[in-house]
């Protein structure tokens, strides 16, 4: 039987803040547990939540971001559960005044558009984490509350992707869109940005959907993918020997490459959401609203349009450019500074990506600057030196910071264009190589690059390449 | 509103209380007496009245993303029913 995939995917994405959403605990990645609580986090009797402005802040740029409406009335709700990583046996969240609602992201698909619908946008707490003992046996597991408080974003999808491909895009392209507007450093090795998937399946042709299982544990972008290329076929086989799927909750075994059925107990939740009495609504007004709309940069997938278009850059190179707001934002200073977008875009997405993989460097601390970049361009074009003498300052540069008219003068390397000169070098190879003159005159062709690549050779490549063809052929006579 | 058995028992595991079956019974009648009294605000017409969370009618209260001490592993670790190192200590969390 044919089935149709049908995937929503849930984001948590903790957001940019120096300090937690109700205190001021900070929110540092990697401390010794449990340094970064206090009452207020701790969820210690009689404490008064306050919230942060600007993770509240960065939670609406998101939402705006996402093309939400936006409520103007705004409230956070309480849900209750009892789970040792929540101090408090309840979570500050929002459940029936979501900061957005009804929103849209744009996937590009090998050039091809297609909108997925967001369900909402909305901001809670984070829970802390648990730590399981390795030690076979041990009765007990442990916590650190470091994490309990940090700001989280909850984006949530409809079910609206039915491949695995559109998956990845939703996810690259939303990453890029937190990235953009800076609301989430996106790390998912240290759980900043995670994904939960949730997978049904149909039969071609019909409507309704089938009963959906949620995917929980995904650690990695691949995870995700991999997670729901084998429940899609877990549910397949399940349906053609004619049983139902059981709406549950799995959890993904990365290092077995499968899915497990948490327990039941622990999917049975009755939330019983209400208004968190210790805090406040939110009235959000237009001149509010229209800042954050005017914080908003660019988004990619417009960017990256736009390049195309103004730019004629192939729609690769574009996207390449695009993919972090650094490279796109020092492209863009670079053919303010001159009108050569091609030459720009080969050197960013060639030669400075090749530098950045192979000295791991950190692409948003570059020593390169848009403005030596246009100076090697200019030098180049004048002649003054060669195109694969121009790689070897490039490589220097991004190592040192260093002007190219520096690197070129301190190495000795300017373009060779005096006739006399290279006609010098000239005369000396072919003197030396008679039997290759005596080929070329019989009619080989080649043998002409042989010469040109001798001559390059003696002069370390330094010679103007188009003067040492033209005075060669004059020498051996054409 | 009737309360029976049941509601009680699943209310009384939702908050983790263990109950005995003398205690369940006097809680049925007293949560149905209360539910009985609360249901005399259906009497009232609230058409045109938005429902109402919070008492008082300010809003947008916030703070700075401003870094304020924590506190010192020690007192974090008062009122902690069990500790290991600088770990809370808590019964398996099976997953």
């Amino acid at each position: 039987m044919e089935y149709e995939v049908v995937i929503g995917l849930e984001t948590h994405a903790e957001l940019a803040t120096i300090t937690k959403l109700f205190c001021g605990c900070s929110t540092q990645f990697g401390a010794e547990p449990n340094t970064q609580v206090c009452p207020v986090c701790l969820g210690m009797p009689g404490v008064l939540p306050v919230m942060n402005k600007k993770a509240f802040e960065y939670a609406l740029k998101a939402a705006v971001a996402l093309n939400c409406e936006i409520n103007r009335f705004t409230n956070f709700d309480r849900k209750s559960y009892y789970y040792p990583d929540l101090p408090k046996n309840y979570q500050i969240s929002q459940n029936y005044y979501n900061l957005g609602i009804n929103g849209c992201m744009n996937i590009d698909l090998n050039g091809n558009r297609k909108t997925i619908r967001i369900h909402n946008v909305h901001l809670e707490e984070e829970a802390g984490k648990l730590i399981h003992p390795e030690e076979t046996g041990a009765d007990y597991s442990l916590v650190d509350f470091n994490r309990a408080g940090v700001p989280l974003l909850e984006i949530v999808s409809y079910p609206d992707m039915r491949t695995v491909d559109e998956v990845d895009s939703y996810m690259q392209t939303l990453r890029k869109i937190l990235l953009y507007t800076e609301v989430s450093d996106c790390k998912m090795q240290e759980g900043s940005l995670r994904f939960e998937a949730s997978i049904s399946l149909r039969k071609k042709g019909i409507d309704k959907l089938g009963n959906r299982v949620e995917i929980k544990n995904l650690n990695s972008m691949k995870s995700v993918i991999k997670a729901i290329e084998y429940e899609a076929i877990r549910q397949s086989a399940l349906l053609d020997k004619g049983e139902t799927i059981d709406r549950e909750t799995r959890l993904w075994d990365e290092v077995n490459g499968k899915s497990a059925r948490m327990r039941s107990k622990e999917e049975s939740q009755d939330y019983r959401y209400f208004p968190e009495p210790d805090l406040l609504p939110v009235l959000i007004d237009e001149k509010w609203l229209s800042a954050i709309k005017n914080s908003i940069p660019e988004l990619p997938l417009a960017r990256k349009q736009r390049f195309v278009e103004a730019f004629k850059l192939s729609d690769y190179d574009a996207s390449i450019l695009t993919e972090e707001k650094v490279l796109a934002d020092s492209f863009e200073e670079c053919v303010k500074i001159m009108d050569r977008p091609k030459a720009f875009s080969n050197w960013i997405t060639n030669d400075l990506l090749r530098e950045v993989k192979d000295r791991k460097l950190d692409i948003n601390s570059l020593q390169i600057k848009p403005k030596q970049l246009a100076l090697l361009v200019e030098i180049v074009e004048k002649g003054t030196i060669s195109s694969t003498i121009a790689k070897e300052v490039f490589s220097e540069m991004v190592q040192t910071g260093k002007d190219p008219q520096k690197i070129i003068e301190e190495k000795g390397l300017t373009q060779i264009s005096d006739e006399g000169l290279i006609e010098a070098v000239i005369d000396k190879i072919i003197a030396s190589n008679p039997s290759v003159i005596e080929d070329y005159k019989k009619g080989k062709k080649n043998a002409l690059a042989f010469l040109v690549g001798q001559v390059m050779k003696e002069t370390k490549g330094k010679a103007n390449p188009k003067m040492v063809n033209e005075l060669l052929k004059g020498k051996v006579g054409i | 509103m009737k309360i029976d058995k049941k509601t009680i028992e699943y209310i009384a595991n939702l908050s983790r209380i263990k109950l005995s079956d003398q205690e369940k019974e006097v809680f049925i009648h007293q949560l149905s007496d209360i539910l009985s009294y609360i249901e005399k605000l259906n009497k009232l017409n609230t058409e045109d009245v938005k429902p109402m969370a919070y008492a008082v009618s300010e809003s947008n209260v916030f703070r700075g993303d401003t870094l304020e001490p924590s506190i010192s592993i020690e007192d974090v670790q008062l009122n902690a029913p069990a500790a290991m190192g600088v770990f809370f200590k808590v019964p398996k969390v099976i997953e």
